[in-house]
């Protein structure tokens, strides 16, 4: 027994809020599809029930021998614009409804594949599945929808980023909370068990456990030991944090799989924030130096931040994978909602910390007469980030009706508030409104 | 399974002797015991051998429950999650 590394551990636990973020099961619904689309909701109802029946009972298993909180189980499928293509159905809602009815039957929190991949042009379940996402999130509980609109390789399929726009703000007229639930992505990963933009890839093994493990407040913690040290030194007390924080995940990710006799994927390092105090990843980037997040040097700091986790967890598990790295969802930090509120941190600064770190412009509420070509605008630029970097990219925006620069918009729960930040007035409509796709940049061309 | 029991809080007369007969009467044997003040607390832990088949989530009840009478905070985990963190092999 090292009494000094289990009472490390201990703090880590119940005063820092490490914890697992996700035990996410990735469930291949190739099988599932079928030209008559109800029994193709009933084969994906019974597989998902049968294959993540005891998903929730085994992280319960886990956390009492192990006493390490578990936040979340669950479930990533194969993109529905592949498996609902061949019922030729107009409208994919009721295969949303089935995945929601099965999260539910299994206990899960969320489930995620809801998902279109429109990089390089819309098949025609593609352009169903989106036309279906406001219906689909606001029939829905625990469905999480994405669309992956470019990639580095494909460039940016401009038509899909204008069709977003419309979408987002379709969505959020029937319920604003509708856009917690929706990721548009380029770069996608295909075994991200971080929720909403998960889904289960389809070169992925039939069904593979990923595990998402987290851990801003322990970060925090362990940066308050070398106050006024260099640059250097905070790396390196980064990656050793990193390190025994992706150790824990590779060890419950491990458990869970044997446990449920599949294979084990990966573990997505990415420090999460949650709304609680001490969970912040912008009290990192302030203990790191910034007086406030979103102040100059607010990039540089996460750029260091976000490698040094990566590198971190690299030599801590078998395979890191998913976006592994910090995630800065506005509505979730403590942190972040307060530089927001003091005027510190806008838009335009968020957009250039995507460029540096995991995801991109995150839980971000907007005024709800935001133009539909504004949105699509924001998810252009920040695809462009993540073609050009060659690095995942996303938007998760919430036009919230009636709301306005200085109201407050509340999610509840996890998700926490938001103050409504402002958006560039100037239009963007003439640029949406071409259309057609954005080439892949010269650097793609690696063959 | 090899557990580590682990007791954080203020010393007081009793503390081991309550822990293990509640162990004992459990039968669960003691493998090793330390004990020390770090950063201001008290901390002391045990390596226990834990009967296979035992229900964790009764066990870390029990002892949550006699942490509360005693004033401390008492869990018991499975000892690879520490040598996870901190050990390679």
């Amino acid at each position: 027994m090292n009494s000094e590394q289990i009472y490390e551990t201990l703090q880590m636990i119940s005063n820092e809020n490490l914890d697992v973020r996700t035990i996410t099961m990735g469930i291949s619904l190739l099988d599932c599809i079928d030209s008559d689309s109800d029994r193709a909701c009933q084969k994906i109802y019974d597989k998902i029930t049968q294959k993540a029946g005891k998903l929730v009972q085994v992280g319960q298993q886990i956390e009492a021998e192990y006493g390490i909180p578990i936040a979340n189980k669950r479930v990533t499928v194969t993109p529905i614009s592949l498996i609902a293509a061949a019922s030729h159905d107009n409208n994919y809602v009721k295969y949303a409804q089935t995945l929601d009815r099965a999260a539910k039957a299994i206990g899960i929190d969320f489930i995620g594949g809801f998902t279109a991949l429109a990089q390089k042009g819309y098949q025609e379940g593609d352009r169903i599945l989106i036309n279906s996402l406001p219906e689909a999130l606001t029939e829905t509980d625990y469905v999480c929808a994405s669309v992956n609109v470019g990639s580095t390789k494909s460039g940016i399929n401009m038509d899909a980023v204008a069709q977003m726009g419309a979408v987002v703000v379709d969505a959020a007229n029937r319920d604003y909370m509708n856009n917690a639930k929706l990721v548009i992505f380029c770069n996608a990963v295909e075994d991200n068990p971080f929720m909403a933009g998960g889904f289960h890839g389809v070169s992925e093994p039939d069904t593979v456990i990923n595990v998402g493990v987290s851990g801003p407040g322990v970060v925090k913690n362990a940066l308050e030991k070398v106050k006024g040290q260099p640059m250097d030194v905070v790396a390196e007390t980064i990656k050793k944090t990193a390190f025994k924080v992706t150790r824990m995940g590779q060890l419950v990710g491990s458990l869970a799989a044997d446990a449920l006799k599949t294979p084990f994927g990966i573990v997505d390092l990415s420090l999460a924030p949650t709304a609680a105090a001490g969970d912040s990843v912008a009290e990192v980037l302030e203990e790191i130096g910034v007086s406030q997040v979103g102040t100059h040097g607010t990039t540089a700091a996460l750029a260091m931040l976000n490698d040094a986790v990566k590198k971190g967890g690299l030599m801590a598990c078998s395979h890191v994978g998913g976006l592994s790295g910090a995630f800065i969802p506005v509505s979730e930090d403590a942190g972040m909602i307060k530089s927001v509120e003091d005027g510190t941190l806008n838009i335009a600064k968020l957009e250039a910390m995507t460029a540096v770190c995991s995801v991109g412009l995150d839980m971000i509420a907007v005024p709800g007469n935001t133009p539909k070509e504004t949105i699509s605008a924001m998810i252009a630029d920040e695809a462009a980030i993540g073609m050009i970097n060659s690095k995942t990219t996303a938007v998760r925006v919430i036009p919230v009706p009636g709301k306005t620069v200085g109201d407050t918009v509340e999610f509840g729960g996890l998700l926490g508030h938001a103050p409504i930040m402002a958006v560039n007035p100037a239009e963007s409509k003439r640029l949406i409104e071409r259309g057609g796709t954005i080439p892949a940049p010269v650097h793609s061309f690696k063959n | 399974m090899k557990s580590i029991l682990t007791v954080l809080g203020e010393d007081k007369v009793g503390i081991i002797a309550e822990v293990s007969a509640l162990l004992a009467k459990n039968n669960i044997n003691i493998l090793d015991v330390s004990q020390t003040i770090m950063q201001g607390n008290f901390v002391m832990m045990m390596a226990i051998n834990v009967p296979t088949g035992m229900n964790n989530r009764e066990l870390n009840e029990a002892f949550s429950s006699l942490g509360k009478k005693l004033g401390v905070e008492i869990t018991v985990r499975n000892a690879k999650i520490y040598d996870a963190m901190h050990n390679l092999d």
